[in-house]
């Protein structure tokens, strides 16, 4: 079971137990809408992109995208662009991972975002869905619907951020318009 | 809004005053304990239950029903409370005896104004027949709800015990009587009256801990214990005289084990992927590569991050006018300085743990490898057998990162090679050359590129591999003395412009005639006298003996010879080609450029740290490198009668 998330909603989430999160995926899944009308197996490609943006400090300091997939100190790994989305469904299409124990000293803010890099609203695809999952037993901490989610191209997902000597991951769930995480970062800032 | 917790997870509360709603499809108990900071309810007057339903700020209903209703004003308890846990157990005598046999209880927080802030569906349970269900406690002054879920085999009795109760088991049995329609004489009170039953910490596992628990932090990891009564049957009253009470749900066994990381495992040699023994350790040098090269990545950007936010924060100091005057200013530097200090003795830490880890897995990996990765002081070197199978790589030398120089990392290289090796005799800008005089640099660098042809014919299975030498003037006969005492090489070192085209003809036909039956298809259509072996040229003492057409035909080599098994291996000083002008600045580039003496220009695929490499050094009056060929020679002469 797990926190199904609307838009704005933003829930501080420990793991259970109360420790600290060591390792959190985030996963994108997604399916092209179907295209009506002639030619109809032709289906239009939709690229949605899942992007990891490391902060010190309130300045980006490094980020994993399909261009750059693995952070350079190696705690954050993205595991390769996907395309075109998942013919079945369910499964994560993108995953960026998250070694908690190994992200830097000075970066104490990791934001996940979604865009959608070619350029469709959330509206026009279909199983769209974002989720963010405790590597270290699989359990699902949050989860958001992306589909008919309005007209935006990209979604601040949410952030984990650094508490005492531990982590702790905030929703935030919020739309955005952008091809890629640049497009993104004056939204970005006030999550901070 | 409503926020459907799940178990272990927490919500804010933005009201005080809370109706707590209970729905369980079956009659139950429900009621509410408060506990002090350190989360102990420090005696029966701090239970709220059917039998003293009223505490200042709680009221719990005093009957039992399969709907219910808590209120709670958190602005009216006391302030020595900080936790206040809503339970619910399953009254005795009623028939369900375990919450498994009955739909998942579901509780809702809701507001003042009735809207409902969080709910939680306690699923999971089986033989418990009583729950911690919700838990509201004050954070930094501000409270909030907690979905537990932490069922007790025990029943009200192990709960009460694990909160701190002194004799749970009487009041435990006082609270059902004061809801059990006749005095409840057939159910005596739990039996669990054993005082170690209100030990809970002696079968704690995991996950199943409450989080509350003061000392679970604190604790030393307990193996996992398996359940200690089987899920089905009456648990309770085996559990009294069966000792200590295991608090683990039995269902949620798996989900506990993979708690926070102790202490970094011990390392051994070969834990990586690989089909064999040597792929695994090829991985897994290249892993650690990897990890020494983020590692320092992390550490480095964290100096850097540290370094440059205390340039911003002086800078703002000193713009500052007001604070000039006076000893604000000071202030304000001391405290960025201490900001950078502490950020980056943090680093440092971080640092310091990861090289040791990574120390500690060299100290076992490096004695594990085999030859063709070994160190040439390694003791595998003297049980020296030519292989049946070539290795994945071969060593050419080690690499290691300022932060720590005496961890050094084997630098492996795929075989076949991709590209040539050049062994740079010039001194570029390293500090140790700059050190040597010039006869005594290019004599170290034939002496590095005899140890890499005699790797690379050790490496390989006998007949497999040959070796060609271009020595012009015959300078570096002194030093290539090993290959051609041991016979390995199949012609004595080419010299003079005449032997030098000759060679360099022979291999360009072969690379032309490799060329043109791999692209025809044509493999079995080569001349069956075709020796397969690859073959390495080295070419000493470049250009010299070279002309316009040699230099082509080498160039031709560099280029094509590795994709059909030839390959290059130059020992040169750039300088020395500097007449050709840019037309040679291809070749370098396309070949490994390694020196034979420790020099701090390669850099890592990943990050692009600039790493020192060190040529592999026989130790000093060391056969072995004449040993080892030796033997080379000898299987191939066995293998050919």
């Amino acid at each position: 079971m797990s926190v199904n998330m609307t838009k704005g909603q933003a829930i501080s989430l420990e793991k259970r137990g109360g420790g600290s999160l060591t390792q959190v995926r985030m996963g994108l899944g997604w399916q092209a809408a179907p295209r009506r009308g002639l030619f109809g197996s032709r289906t239009r490609e939709i690229d949605l992109d899942a992007s990891a943006v490391l902060f010190a400090d309130k300045q980006p300091v490094d980020v994993v995208f399909f261009r750059h997939l693995v952070s350079d100190d190696g705690s954050v790994k993205h595991t390769g662009d996907n395309l075109v989305g998942g013919v079945g469904q369910g499964g994560d299409d993108e995953a960026i991972l998250v070694d908690l124990e190994r992200v830097p000293v000075h970066i104490d803010q990791i934001v996940f975002t979604v865009n959608s890099f070619t350029g469709q609203t959330f509206q026009e695809v279909q199983n769209a869905f974002c989720r963010i999952v405790d590597e270290t037993n699989g359990q699902e901490l949050a989860r958001y619907t992306l589909d008919g989610g309005g007209n935006y191209t990209a979604q601040i997902m949410a952030k984990v951020h650094r508490v005492g000597s531990g982590w702790q991951m905030t929703a935030l769930g919020n739309p955005a318009n952008g091809r890629t995480f640049q497009d993104l970062m004056p939204a970005i800032l006030p999550h901070l | 809004m409503t926020a459907e917790l799940v178990r272990g997870q927490n919500h804010p509360l933005p009201d005080t005053r809370l109706e707590i709603r209970v729905s369980a499809g079956h009659p139950v108990v429900a009621g509410a304990t408060l506990g002090d900071e350190h989360g102990r309810v420090p005696g029966a007057e701090w239970v709220a239950h059917p039998g003293s339903p009223s505490l200042p700020g709680v009221d719990v209903p005093g009957r039992c029903a399969a709907d219910l209703r808590l209120t709670v004003d958190l602005g009216a308890v006391s302030d020595a409370v900080h936790r206040l846990s809503v339970l619910l157990a399953l009254p005795a005598g009623t028939g369900a005896g375990r919450f498994g046999a009955l739909a998942a209880p579901f509780v809702a927080v809701a507001g003042r104004d009735g809207t409902d802030l969080a709910s939680y569906t306690i699923t999971g349970l089986d033989s418990e027949s009583a729950v911690v269900a919700l838990e509201l406690y004050r954070r930094q002054g501000a409270w909030k709800v907690r979905a537990m879920g932490q069922g007790y085999e025990g029943g009200l009795a192990a709960l009460l015990g694990d909160q701190g109760l002194e004799r749970p088991a009487e009041l435990a049995a006082s609270i059902l009587a004061a809801v059990a329609p006749e005095p409840p004489a057939a159910e005596p009170a739990p039996p669990v009256a054993d005082p170690a039953a209100r030990l809970p910490e002696v079968e704690r596992v995991g996950g199943a801990t409450p989080p509350t628990a003061p000392d679970t932090a604190a604790a030393p990891p307990l193996p996992p214990t398996p359940p200690a009564v089987p899920t089905t049957g009456t648990p309770t009253p085996a559990m009294g005289t069966a000792g200590p009470i295991s608090y683990a749900h039995p269902r949620r066994q798996a989900a506990a084990a993979p708690e926070p990381r102790q202490a970094p495992p011990t390392p051994v040699a070969g834990d990586a992927s690989g089909w064999s023994m040597d792929e695994r350790l090829y991985n897994q040098v290249w892993g650690m590569f990897e990890d020494l090269a983020r590692t320092a990545a992390a550490y480095r950007s964290a100096c850097d991050f540290a370094e440059s936010r205390l340039d911003r924060e002086l800078d703002q100091s000193l713009s500052d006018y007001r604070s000039r005057v006076g000893g604000a200013n000071d202030a304000a530097r001391a405290t960025a300085r201490a900001r950078h200090d502490e950020l980056v003795e943090r680093a440092q830490e971080v640092l310091d743990r990861d090289l040791a880890q990574l120390a500690a897995e060299a100290e076992v990996v490096e004695p594990a490898l085999p030859p063709a990765y070994a160190r040439w002081d390694s003791p595998v070197w003297h049980a020296y057998r030519v292989p049946a199978e070539e290795p994945m790589a071969i060593r050419l030398g080690d690499l290691h990162l300022p932060e720590r120089t005496d961890l050094r990392i084997p630098m492996l290289v795929r075989l076949p090679l991709e590209r040539g090796l050049w062994v740079d005799s010039g001194r570029g800008h390293s500090e140790a050359a700059g050190l040597l005089d010039e006869v005594e640099l290019r004599r170290l660098a034939l002496d590095c590129a005899v140890a890499h042809a005699a790797r690379l014919l050790a490496a390989h299975p006998a007949g497999e591999f040959a070796v060609h030498v271009l020595d012009a003037a015959g300078a570096g006969t002194a030093a290539l003395a090993p290959l051609v005492d041991s016979g390995v090489l199949a012609a004595p070192p080419a010299r003079g412009a005449a032997g030098v085209s000759a060679v360099l003809e022979q291999l360009t036909e072969r690379v032309d005639l490799l060329q043109m039956a791999l692209r025809g298809g044509a493999a079995d259509a080569l001349p069956p006298g075709l020796d397969t072996a690859r073959q390495l040229l080295i070419v000493h003492d470049f250009p010299h003996g070279f002309d316009d057409r040699a230099v082509t035909r080498l160039r031709y080599l560099a280029d094509e010879g590795p994709s059909v098994g030839v390959h290059l291996l130059m020992v040169a000083d750039r300088a020395d080609a500097a007449a050709y002008g840019p037309l040679l600045d291809p070749l370098w580039k396309s070949l490994l450029r390694l020196t034979p003496v420790a020099d701090d220009h390669l850099a890592d695929p990943w990050v692009g740290h600039a790493w020192s490499y060190e040529p592999p050094i026989l130790p000093p009056g060391s056969r072995i490198l004449r040993e080892v060929l030796a033997q080379v020679t000898a299987a191939r002469y066995g293998k050919r009668p």
